[in-house]
């Protein structure tokens, strides 16, 4: 590959992992405060997931930029500043309730399969293999949240209410899946990632149809403000903080 | 050390075999299709192993397991590396793997051949019962390669490993 495409997918992988990340941490929070026991084991796997596909894409990063893979993924995740992450707002929201949880993993899971897929026809083969491993893990995720669902949104009065008012909460900020990553329109040209825009049209296409079979409202008219990676809300620093806090305290420590 | 006092590639995948997976000691490393590869560079024996799961927590002690065992057998500097790629997939895992899995009461993973979707919609044998009647409890379970099912039959829940 190219050094330019070396380079450009770096910070495309970092943007990816950025997004696992976040979400890994986001779920972990439910760990031993889930609603029920199978669900608390459920979301410390998927937590558990995530933080991995995180850093399988961080140690691609390393490589491509000649870096240490081992010290490399540390060194994003726990000495970066919250202005210089790349993922998307909709990760980085507080957990909510369950429901609320539950949908997020769903739509971004949805588009991540789709995504993962794509990679996986890459010409790029380290690239490929990696979205194709994680894609297996991520096929468990989507059956899990598509069995919890239809579930919640067509089970109590309660439930259904608290699923309807997450996809309101979360639907437009979802919107911002379709916004390239960082180095995307070079590399797409180059046949190396696929287009974020053609993927979120199948995801909208694909979500709505399983939203609306579950009896939800998908509100069409979503205001967004800023589709960009480089913009956080006011919840970000804070989850930073907890993130990074015990690696800082003594930063050439040995675990 | 010399190189004629080397141990053998048979003799290294021979001691290979004694080190038992950290979560299921049941089974070992190579009949659970993770060791890569043994290579000398040099005078370091440079073990290549691919994870099961990304997220695999093990892999520290399967790291130290690793060396341990090899030292043991003479062999003074390990590298144990990791490779993600190509992935590990269930399809790796040998018969007398699946064999002690479903003794243990640990439902082995179904072939796949490489349609994972596919193979989840069949029904999953109760291991010990041997009942088809069964029920899917959790796609997670207590550790990330494995799912929960409850057996209608015999009433007993047990895991089955993922097919990956």
């Amino acid at each position: 590959m190219e050094q330019t495409h070396q380079y450009a997918l770096s910070g495309y992988l970092i943007a990816l992992a950025d997004d696992e990340l976040i979400l890994g941490h986001r779920v972990s929070e439910w760990t031993g405060h889930a609603p029920i026991l199978e669900e608390d084991i459920a979301f410390a796997n998927l937590a558990l997931d995530e933080i991995g596909h995180a850093k399988l894409w961080y140690e691609l990063a390393a490589d491509l930029l000649g870096e240490d893979k081992y010290r490399y993924p540390d060194q994003l995740v726990y000495f970066r500043e919250p202005a210089q992450f790349r993922n998307l707002q909709l990760v980085e929201l507080p957990k909510g309730d369950w429901a609320y949880s539950t949908l997020r993993q769903y739509l971004f899971d949805a588009f991540e399969t789709l995504r993962l897929g794509a990679l996986s026809q890459s010409p790029y083969t380290p690239l490929a293999e990696i979205a194709a491993r994680i894609r297996t893990e991520e096929l468990y995720h989507l059956r899990h949240s598509q069995a919890w669902i239809p579930r919640l949104a067509l089970g109590t009065e309660g439930s259904a209410h608290r699923m309807q008012a997450a996809l309101d909460t979360l639907w437009p900020y979802a919107q911002a899946l379709a916004a390239p990553l960082p180095g995307e329109q070079d590399l797409h040209a180059a046949g190396i990632v696929p287009s974020s825009a053609a993927l979120f049209a199948r995801w909208r296409a694909e979500v709505e149809q399983f939203l609306t079979g579950a009896g939800l409202q998908v509100n069409l008219h979503f205001p967004i403000s800023d589709l960009s990676r480089i913009s956080h809300s006011q919840h970000f620093p804070a989850l930073i903080h907890d993130l990074q806090t015990v690696a800082r305290l003594d930063p050439e420590a040995t675990w | 050390m010399h190189v004629s006092s080397r141990p053998t590639q048979a003799e290294l995948w021979s001691a290979l075999s004694e080190v038992p997976d950290p979560e299921m000691p049941i089974v070992n490393l190579v009949e659970l299709g993770i060791v890569r590869s043994a290579e000398w560079h040099a005078d370091q024996l440079v073990i290549t192993i691919t994870p099961t799961f990304a997220a695999c927590p093990a892999y520290a002690v399967i790291d130290e397991s690793i060396r341990q065992r090899l030292q043991a057998a003479g062999v003074a500097d390990v590298d144990v590396r990791v490779q993600h790629s190509p992935a590990w997939t269930t399809e790796w895992m040998t018969a007398a793997a699946r064999s002690k899995l479903q003794a243990a009461g640990l439902a082995p993973p179904p072939r796949h051949y490489g349609n994972v979707i596919q193979v989840l919609m069949e029904p999953v044998a109760c291991p010990r019962c041997g009942s088809h009647n069964t029920t899917l409890q959790n796609n997670f379970g207590t550790t990330p390669c494995r799912m929960i099912y409850t057996c209608v039959d015999c009433k007993e829940p047990f895991e089955m490993f993922k097919p990956l």
